[in-house]
């Protein structure tokens, strides 16, 4: 009964510790070790025009949501502008305004992006509008009819007909028709403006898309145009040379459609130039910037949020939990005996300051010397309390003694020995002292030493890196360590001590029975 | 010699976390602890139920009555000082005889009145006590030990520890004093634990110091084959302690005095393990049985004897 409350608590506890953390790593996309690093991308467009003494007013769009990757953050850099974006659900416009340009003007706008994966392509998307039939001249009216009618014929649906019609376009030579509307098609962008308007004429919504493909140290880049097409579930990118479903790799959509970039009012022309540049981050940080961008209630809460200060104080106190685990671990399971239950791992604590084994050498010195002034201590009849604290008073002392003299010779170990709970030693050296006068020195060096070991592996454990990590980064791990302890609480199986306490009855050769 | 852990189980032994997990918190109540942790209470109630324990001479409960030590013990020649909330045998202070002021110990060692007042001071101010509470000491009754195991001992009490769950007794051992246990009958402080079987009263073999031994490290004698008169007397006490306190899982230890017959001297409400090493029997597949019962008898005669019955093989 009891059993299966402590079972179903520790369950629901782990369930619940283990799902949220899941939920962070998948879709805020924290990740699991300290080490992992992701690659982080800034994009800047550079903006310049001429002044013409007037008022001036700049739109510039500016990418909206695009697919694959996250925006961490933007600048808009402008010595004297007043900017504000606007957005359309289609696309975003940022403006810049100033009372009076004159010479030349530059303005910069800044993002840095994170790529989450490649960007899909396709992806759901309400329908738009069809398009009305073009009505389109005389004789490109014919060859684009008769082009229609051929690529249908080759076609199943709308992705087939797409790639069907641009691979007719790109074709080499090609029949009459597909060579007057080729036509004296020079750039990229009027020719992906072509064949929306002719899928236009089989009343498919496509659209022509800029974007940029990212690559490290790139200065000067421009956008490159590419088409996208609705089959009345999802639009779907096509490589408008080859037909080829999908964008290339590290493509980032800047802009929808085929209005111009920029528009300058009381202005010359602006030209603009793009530069991008890729730096590694820690995935931690890139994480916590994205979903408190995304608005996440959960990582508001997130320990990140705290000042550095008191972050690295959690980064310790979070790991005791571990080390309290480690303790009921080794006396519930294993079977070994300490002096206090959670003394070792306060030690532990304070050999993360001093390194293990420099602490360990520490610890035993000052513990020994404290025994033995303890000893005699004991020989003056003093009352209990008076006696710990007169031992307090002593270890105090000692530490003192300690650290001057390790500083006097050069070693810097010793300085910190004042990171020692002091009372903890205090009560250790009473407790050891106890056990020796009543159980015998075996049993108070055994204790003593097992003290030390816990201490040891506490430390260890408390001081890995992964687990520091985990702990501080998904707290909600906690519940986890909580389970598993209330799990040993109901442990009622044998201490692997006690195969060798039992030994007697299970190997002896009982004569008498 | 590495055991797996089905060998623990097929000998029915109990380990510590079962002991703790499945019986001590499920058949001792907590608000009970107070009556077996504090020796004078359990004296009390004992005295009440008519259950014989060792007289009590005096009771110490503050500092400034320390000064007025030698009235308190007055004119006994022997008596034992001990805390009344004391565990493992911690603090006992056993006097044998005394020459005015000074007071010669079990072990042989003398101590001066200064000295018995330190160790009175001591059990005040908790020393002795389970986390170091403030304590009161208590100056009782000297046992006699019977004849019975005069050979079998070195100086001490030695006493018979029984398990008794459910009221009823489950295992019994007699604890021997060793030079090394300094007169006290504590098995982690080096005494010799014989097992005693429960059917007849008999001793079989012993454990000292977690080994099988056939003699008493100190006296030589051989440990097993010592039958304990009125056994069947004795578990009837075990079994009226459960009725006094009302544990579920207890340790009665039981000296057995010359001259006053079985005394109860203290109850346990965490008996160890090690009597288990004694009679090298498990715990576990004795105390299995009596845990499916429905009920077990109310009367102490009838669940002594349902005990012993239990006991037969």
């Amino acid at each position: 009964m009891k059993d299966l409350q402590v079972r179903t608590l520790a369950l629901v506890l782990s369930a619940i510790g283990l799902s949220l953390c899941l939920y962070k790593t998948t879709a805020l996309g924290l990740p699991l070790s300290p080490t992992e690093k992701t690659e982080v991308w800034t994009v800047e467009a550079r903006l310049s025009f001429k002044g013409k003494n007037t008022p001036a007013k700049v739109e510039f769009y500016i990418p909206r949501n695009p697919p694959g990757f996250a925006l961490l953050g933007e600048d808009f850099v402008s010595s004297n502008y007043g900017s504000s974006t606007e957005d359309n659900g289609e696309n975003r416009v940022s403006m810049w305004a100033v009372r009076k340009a004159s010479g030349q003007q530059v303005l910069y706008y800044r993002a840095l992006l994170h790529q989450e994966s490649e960007p899909p392509a396709a992806w759901t998307a309400p329908q738009p509008p069809y398009p009305d039939k073009p009505d389109y001249p005389e004789p490109y009216k014919s060859a684009v009819n008769s082009l229609l009618e051929a690529v249908r014929g080759h076609s199943a649906d709308i992705a087939s007909f797409t790639r069907e019609l641009i691979k007719t376009l790109n074709g080499v030579g090609g029949d009459e028709s597909v060579q007057l509307i080729r036509g004296t098609t020079e750039s990229k962008d009027e020719f992906v403006a072509k064949i929306v308007d002719i899928l236009a004429g089989a009343r498919i919504p496509a659209r022509i898309v800029y974007g940029l493909k990212l690559s490290d140290g790139v200065r000067e880049a421009s956008l490159q145009p590419w088409l996208e097409v609705h089959d009345e579930n999802q639009w779907m990118a096509f490589d408008p040379m080859t037909g080829k479903l999908g964008y290339p790799a590290h493509f980032l959509v800047w802009r929808v459609g085929n209005d111009p970039l920029v528009r300058v009012k009381g202005g010359e022309p602006a030209v603009v130039d793009f530069s991008i540049a890729s730096d590694i981050r820690a995935v931690v940080s890139v994480a916590e910037t994205r979903a408190r961008l995304k608005g996440s209630r959960i990582l508001e809460y997130s320990l990140f949020g705290l000042p550095i200060g008191t972050q690295n104080v959690y980064k310790i106190l979070l790991t005791i939990p571990l080390g309290a685990f480690l303790v009921v671990f080794m006396r519930n399971v294993i079977g070994f005996h300490t002096f206090g239950t959670f003394m070792p791992v306060l030690i532990a604590l304070a050999f993360r300051e001093t390194q293990l084994v420099s602490g360990l050498v520490l610890f035993s010195l000052i513990v020994a010397l404290g025994l033995s002034i303890r000893f005699y201590f004991e020989t003056l009849h003093l009352l209990a309390v008076p006696r710990v604290a007169a031992v307090l008073i002593i270890v105090v002392i000692l530490m003192a003694a300690v650290t001057l003299l390790t500083h006097k010779l050069g070693f810097q170990g010793g300085l910190s020995v004042a990171l020692f709970p002091m009372v903890v030693l205090a009560m250790t050296i009473e407790r050891m002292s106890v056990v020796w006068e009543e159980n015998g020195a075996r049993d108070a060096l055994q204790q003593g030493a097992g003290s030390l070991v816990v201490a040891s592996l506490a430390y260890v454990l408390m001081s890995t890196k992964q687990l520091t990590y985990l702990l501080f980064v998904f707290p909600e791990l906690l519940l986890v360590v909580l389970a598993a302890t209330l799990l040993l609480g109901r442990y009622t199986g044998y201490r692997l001590s006690e195969f060798w306490r039992f030994r007697a009855v299970l190997f002896a050769d009982r004569r008498l029975r | 010699m590495i055991a797996g852990p089905g060998a623990l189980h097929r000998y029915g032994l109990l380990g510590m976390n079962r002991r703790n997990g499945d019986f001590i918190q499920k058949y001792n109540p907590r608000r009970l602890y107070p009556l077996v942790d504090n020796k004078l209470l359990t004296k009390q109630l004992a005295v009440r139920a008519g259950i014989a324990v060792p007289k009590l001479y005096a009771v110490v409960e503050i500092q400034h009555q320390v000064r007025d030590l030698l009235e308190l013990i007055g004119d006994e020649e022997d008596f034992v000082i001990k805390p009344a909330q004391g565990s493992g045998g911690k603090g006992v202070l056993v006097v044998t005889g005394r020459a005015r002021d000074r007071f010669r110990l079990s072990s042989g060692n003398v101590l001066t009145i200064a000295e018995v007042s330190h160790h009175v001071s001591n059990i005040l101010s908790g020393m002795h006590s389970l986390g170091g509470k403030p304590d009161i000491a208590m100056i009782e009754y000297r046992v006699k030990f019977d004849r019975l195991f005069e050979k079998l001992s070195y100086r001490g009490v030695p006493d018979i520890r029984m398990i008794v769950f459910r009221g009823v007794p489950v295992a019994a051992m007699v604890r021997l004093p060793t030079r090394m246990s300094d007169g006290k009958a504590n098995l982690h402080q080096g005494a010799v634990g014989v097992g005693v079987d429960l059917v007849t009263g008999t001793t079989v073999s012993g454990v000292w110091r977690d080994k099988i031994v056939d003699h008493h490290p100190d006296t030589g004698s051989p440990l097993a084959g010592t039958v304990i008169p009125h056994w069947d007397r004795l578990c009837e006490l075990g079994a009226r302690c459960y009725d006094l306190v009302g544990l579920g899982y207890l340790g009665c230890d039981i000296v057995l005095d010359r001259d006053l017959g079985p005394l109860v001297l203290e109850l346990n409400a965490r008996p160890g393990l090690n009597i288990q090493l004694a009679d090298g029997e498990g715990l576990l597949a004795k105390l299995r049985p009596i845990e499916a019962l429905q009920e077990v008898p109310s009367s102490p005669e009838e669940r002594a004897a349902l005990g012993r019955l239990l006991a037969r093989k």
